[in-house]
């Protein structure tokens, strides 16, 4: 302890020179990141954006006002809502029931199911959406909202059911042996005291699996058609096709707004998670 | 992990029970043991069910499918019937120069943007971060998980937007004097390399920022006061004691990698005359642009194929966890 409070004394300068040029780095990388994120903020209140960086000639909310129309903003964000929303709500039922005997009771099968889901877990999804469109036509689920509602599930699945069987091992045994003795089922044991004890756990996977699927383009690209079933994450390629001109403003205050949601649950759950570790193998297109 | 069967022990009690000899058929008290076990075991696996279901469906139906019509010559339309024709796809892809050109930059991709972008800079950063202080560190941190989090589609917009001609690239290249150039058109593999190093690099920052936190304090004071450099540090001690995690990035970045289509769709559509069409976008292409389902299931097979090598490699790095 006190040679580690010695040598900790000695260079001090060092160190702080050391922390000098450490923060000098991070703010090069940090300038960098940032001109992106200044483009889409700054040309969002630009009457007249551009596709550089630059100071707006004047603050308007014009574009916001502009695209918040119920044909360019409201009827894909709710579509998001219902596709995101029905695939999560999925994932997470069928996770959560998955999870608990996978948790709670000793089988032979547990291991090599656990690691069927993992395999599963970095499958490129991408790579299978070709036979999935072939598949889709072929029995009749193209272009229906509930077809691709089960596709994001189960795509987002073994994710979710790693996720979850790791929260849910952590909350004791002891706990429901109380209520088992007590006469309670199962089913009853999990969704009154296993669940609620996990609370955090289920809001990081409903909340990943959300954010997930809010972002996702190729899925929604592939299996939906009719352009009134399109969410957000399709719907933005519209400013360039179909109306002319690139009004780079607009584009920025819809991208702005598109992505305002994933954000906030984002910072809602980063607390809970600590490290970005828990979320390994989650982050494939 | 707690729940894991042990493999290796012998034939225990309940179901394990093989022995049984044959005997009478009714009143065989091992075997109805035997039978109540496995109702029970069945009944206990059968919230399991609706998950299993919905992964056989909609995941490995779609596998096996991809399987099957990879060897077909299954059309997007006007065809009655397709018909199978063996290793023909896979022959007439190696023989097509446009899937070698899509192997070649998925293959450039691959490694400027994951092996050496976001790896390495995220490994930079984490260990910038251990030293910096405190407000640097997180508004960095900050800037660079928005770019993460955000929808794939922004973040091509975003991007498209700083390498256009006009877009923020030139204009500070104009700034220094330096040559601009239209970076979508000349170097487009490069520029969506760079976007997905700049949407990808908070992954691997929290995984190393994770592991250098792990690495007890004593150690590497221990080498400061023997009086090893920063580089010796780094290359004998930090980096041997985060190997696993090194591995376990590596391979995730890979496969996230691998699967990129949104990001370069927006950015490129894979060209001009196909100068940044990796292998997703070449599929997608083949499949729906040229109408040739099979032959463009043929190459998602090999991207699958290819992304399974990875994915049991990742198994084995993550083997004792299981």
């Amino acid at each position: 302890m006190a040679s580690t409070f010695a040598s900790r004394r000695a260079p001090a300068s060092r160190r702080n020179r050391r922390r000098l040029a450490a923060d000098a780095g991070l703010l090069v990388a940090a300038a960098a990141f940032v001109l992106p994120l200044a483009w889409v903020v700054l040309s969002a209140l630009d009457p007249r954006a551009s596709l550089r960086v630059k100071i707006p000639d004047g603050l308007t909310l014009e574009n916001f006002d502009a695209i918040l129309t119920p044909e360019i903003t409201f009827t894909p964000l709710l579509n998001s809502l219902v596709l995101c929303g029905g695939a999560t709500l999925l994932t997470v039922v069928c996770a959560a029931l998955a999870a608990y005997p996978l948790s709670r009771f000793r089988s032979r099968l547990n291991r090599p199911f656990l690691l069927t889901i993992l395999f599963a877990t970095s499958l490129p999804i991408t790579a299978i959406m070709v036979p999935v469109y072939a598949l889709f036509v072929r029995v009749n689920m193209i272009d229906t909202m509930q077809g691709t509602i089960f596709f994001f599930a189960a795509s987002q699945l073994p994710f979710a059911i790693w996720l979850m069987k790791n929260f849910m091992d952590g909350v004791p045994k002891e706990l429901e042996e109380a209520a088992w003795t007590d006469g309670a089922s199962s089913f009853q044991s999990l969704l009154r005291i296993v669940l609620p004890l996990m609370g955090p756990g289920v809001a990081v996977v409903t909340v990943f699996s959300f954010v997930m699927m809010w972002g996702n383009f190729f899925v929604p690209f592939m299996l939906l058609l009719s352009p009134d079933q399109m969410p957000a994450s399709v719907s933005i390629n519209d400013f360039f096709g179909n109306r002319g001109m690139v009004a780079y403003g607009q584009l920025a205050a819809f991208s702005i707004v598109y992505s305002t949601p994933v954000i906030l649950l984002y910072v809602l759950i980063s607390r809970r998670l600590g490290g970005g570790f828990a979320l390994g193998g989650a982050v494939k297109g | 992990m707690t729940a894991a069967t042990p493999q290796h022990t012998g034939p225990g009690p309940g179901p394990e029970v093989r022995k049984a000899p044959p005997g009478p058929p009714a009143p065989d008290p091992a075997r109805r043991a035997r039978s109540a076990t496995t109702r029970r075991a069945l009944f206990r696996a059968l919230p399991v069910s609706p998950a299993v279901i919905l992964l056989l469906l909609f995941l490995a139906g779609p596998i096996a499918y991809c399987v099957v019509i990879a060897f077909t010559d299954l059309q997007l339309t006007g065809q009655a019937e397709e018909s199978f024709v063996g290793f023909e796809n896979f022959r007439r892809a190696f023989q097509d120069e446009a899937f070698l050109n899509a192997v070649w930059l998925t293959l450039v991709f691959t490694v400027l943007s994951s092996l050496i972008g976001q790896n390495t800079l995220g490994l930079a950063l984490a260990s910038l971060m251990q030293r910096a202080s405190k407000p640097v560190r997180t508004l960095t941190g900050g800037i660079v998980v928005t770019a993460w989090v955000l929808p794939e589609v922004v973040a091509g917009f975003l991007l498209y937007a700083f390498f256009r001609r006009e877009g923020t690239l030139n204009a500070i290249l104009d700034w220094l004097r330096l040559p601009s150039q239209n970076w979508l058109f000349t170097l487009p593999i490069l520029a969506v390399s760079f976007a997905n190093v700049w949407r990808g690099t908070a992954f691997s920052m929290l995984v190393y920022s994770a592991a250098l936190n792990e690495i007890p304090k004593e150690v590497t004071e221990a080498a400061e006061v023997d009086g090893a450099s920063g580089w010796r540090r780094m290359w004998h001690i930090t980096l041997p004691m985060i190997r696993r995690s090194i591995g376990t990035n590596l391979m995730l970045n890979t496969l996230q990698t691998l699967s990129v289509f949104g990001l370069i769709w927006v950015m490129t559509r894979g060209g001009p005359s196909g100068k940044s069409q990796t292998l997703p976008l070449f599929m997608y292409e083949q499949a729906f642009q040229n109408s040739l389902i099979g032959y463009g299931t043929a190459v998602a097979l090999l991207l699958l194929l290819i992304g399974s090598l990875f994915s049991v490699v990742y198994l084995r790095l993550l083997r004792t966890e299981v």
